[in-house]
């Protein structure tokens, strides 16, 4: 069976085609809205999908070297994300799927961040840590259902870290000239160090960096940053673990593209005899191979949706979703 | 002889003997994946903290372990061992009466918490260990002496998001504010700063 998977939420259309089985990428094509100046604007974005989607799709059929025909499922991206952007994929993929008449499934983005995860590392029950721009929750499987142990209480890490590369005039995204910044950071600047339990703030250390960064260098501004964001991520991931007395961490996102932050989680699973996961760089970032697979495995465990039901949520919550194709 | 029973997030606890009594040892290990700078300026301060709140705790009433020793070098305090089980592993297995009575109980301990002026800052169920009618808290790692509401309201809503994340009866943080609103005055400010603190969450229902 070949599923479409079509990925729009944010900054990024996605278009993968996966077989199933064993999980077998065909094609993972994806083009990221990158604007000349600030942040996203989700109409600017969205029309940036709307003008490359054809293009994507056919890059991603080409490279998967299938037809319309072979097609058997499509899925896409239903929420949680950026409105406009969402409405325009949701409306590329009905299209689609009333045109080639087959069936069509909307898939929640972050769970499409942990299956992919958990199908291309040998990760089975994992405490998932997922930060990107948006977003940075910790999910564990739980009772039927992904559930949220730790969240931000404020801006995801990847927005943080995009803002304060704004400040610096750093074009979005901001992450990997943030990381190249720090690696030539020397010295520790304190910065506040949020953690509630298992959620974390960001926005505090957005407010004190940029104060900083008028005083200290800036490659120890962007050091320090990393330091702290990441040290309150890892020391919250590894609450959950404990909470859930799971032994693996899995990685998802963008954001967990930065090495030290790979780096630091990977050390603490080392420490507590846990084991650590992080799928290859084109599955973390938003893709549509991520929403293929796990439309697979939705229909493959007898999900069926009408075109009705395939309302955008922008406010879709991880632990809405019934998990019925795992036990 | 020492042996290693949890491995927390930020502490190892290990099972051990002091002055011939049962006792629990919580070390504060260096974490290798931070550094330095951050490290200590998380483990000092949360030992020193966390003892002494445990000792205010317990004047004020609450159930906590005993300390017997507290070591900054090391960054480790000595405790009474509890002979119980974590909230969470037997909560759900409770008939609902049961279960509606710990809650109100647990409660109650939060209100003579914030009374005065402790917020314990990671009241999860694996953070309250049941021993017969007695709910004892432990990890106060992440406590503060503070009357803020915010803080307060932070206590609550991380019991709920434990509950809701883990246990199957919705009315269980509605009977652990039942006991905490008999009990503390402020209690109606400080739902209202729990709604406000969930709905400051992504992706939640607002409204």
């Amino acid at each position: 069976m070949i599923c479409l998977g079509i990925e729009g939420t944010a900054h990024t259309v996605g278009i993968g085609v996966v077989r199933d089985g064993p999980v077998n990428i065909l094609s993972n094509v994806l083009n990221m809205y990158s604007p000349p100046s600030g942040g996203i604007h989700p109409r600017d974005a969205a029309n940036h999908h709307s003008s490359v989607f054809v293009d994507v799709l056919e890059e991603s059929l080409e490279k998967a070297n299938i037809g319309f025909d072979d097609i058997d499922l499509i899925g896409f991206s239903v929420g949680p994300g950026l409105g406009p952007c969402l409405r325009t994929v949701a409306t590329a993929a009905r299209s689609l799927a009333l045109y080639l008449k087959k069936p069509l499934l909307g898939v929640n983005h972050c769970i499409a961040h942990l299956e992919i995860g958990r199908a291309m590392t040998d990760a089975d029950d994992p405490v998932l840590l997922y930060v990107s721009g948006g977003n940075t929750q910790v999910i564990a499987f739980l009772n039927g259902r992904y559930r949220v142990f730790g969240e931000t209480l404020d801006i995801g890490i990847g927005n943080c870290l995009d803002k304060f590369g704004r400040k610096m005039e750093i074009k979005f995204p901001a992450g990997p000239k943030i990381e190249e910044m720090a690696e030539n950071g020397k010295k520790y600047v304190p910065l506040p160090y949020s953690v509630k339990g298992m959620d974390v703030s960001f926005s505090g250390i957005l407010t004190a960096a940029t104060v900083l960064m008028k005083k200290e260098r800036r490659e120890d501004v962007c050091f320090s940053m990393q330091e702290t964001c990441f040290s309150m991520l890892t020391e919250v991931v590894e609450r959950a673990m404990a909470h859930t007395e799971k032994d693996e961490i899995l990685l998802g996102g963008g954001v967990a593209s930065n090495k030290r932050l790979q780096d630091m989680v990977k050390k603490m699973a080392e420490e507590r005899e846990g084991r650590f996961y992080c799928p290859p760089q084109n599955l973390l970032v938003d893709n549509g191979a991520m929403i293929a697979w796990t439309a697979l495995l939705m229909h493959k465990s007898g999900m069926k949706m009408n075109a009705t039901d395939t309302s955008i949520r922008q406010n879709f919550r991880t632990d809405e979703v019934e998990v019925t194709w795992r036990d | 002889m020492e042996r290693l029973i949890t491995r927390g997030a930020e502490a190892e606890i290990y099972l051990s003997e002091w002055m011939n009594r049962k006792v629990i040892i919580k070390r504060r290990v260096r974490k290798r994946y931070r550094i330095k700078e951050i490290d200590e300026e998380l483990r000092k301060p949360r030992t020193k903290k966390e003892a002494t709140l445990i000792i205010e705790a317990r004047r004020a009433g609450i159930s906590v372990p005993i300390i017997y020793d507290v070591d900054l070098t090391e960054m480790k305090i000595t405790m009474q061992y509890v002979d119980g089980e974590k909230l969470k592993d037997c909560l759900d297995g409770m008939d609902e009466k049961k279960q509606k009575d710990i809650c109100k109980k647990i409660g109650k301990s939060i209100a003579l918490l914030h009374k005065n002026g402790i917020a314990h800052g990671d009241i999860t169920t694996s953070n309250l260990i049941v021993d017969g009618n007695k709910i004892y808290f432990i990890d106060f790692g992440l406590g503060e002496k503070s009357s803020e509401v915010e803080k307060q309201g932070v206590d609550l809503h991380l019991l709920r998001g434990a509950f809701k994340a883990a246990h199957k009866n919705e009315k269980l943080f509605q009977w652990v504010f039942d006991g905490y609103k008999k009990n503390f005055e402020g209690a109606d400010e400080i739902r209202r700063k729990v709604d406000e603190i969930s709905g400051r969450g992504r992706y939640t229902v607002r409204g």
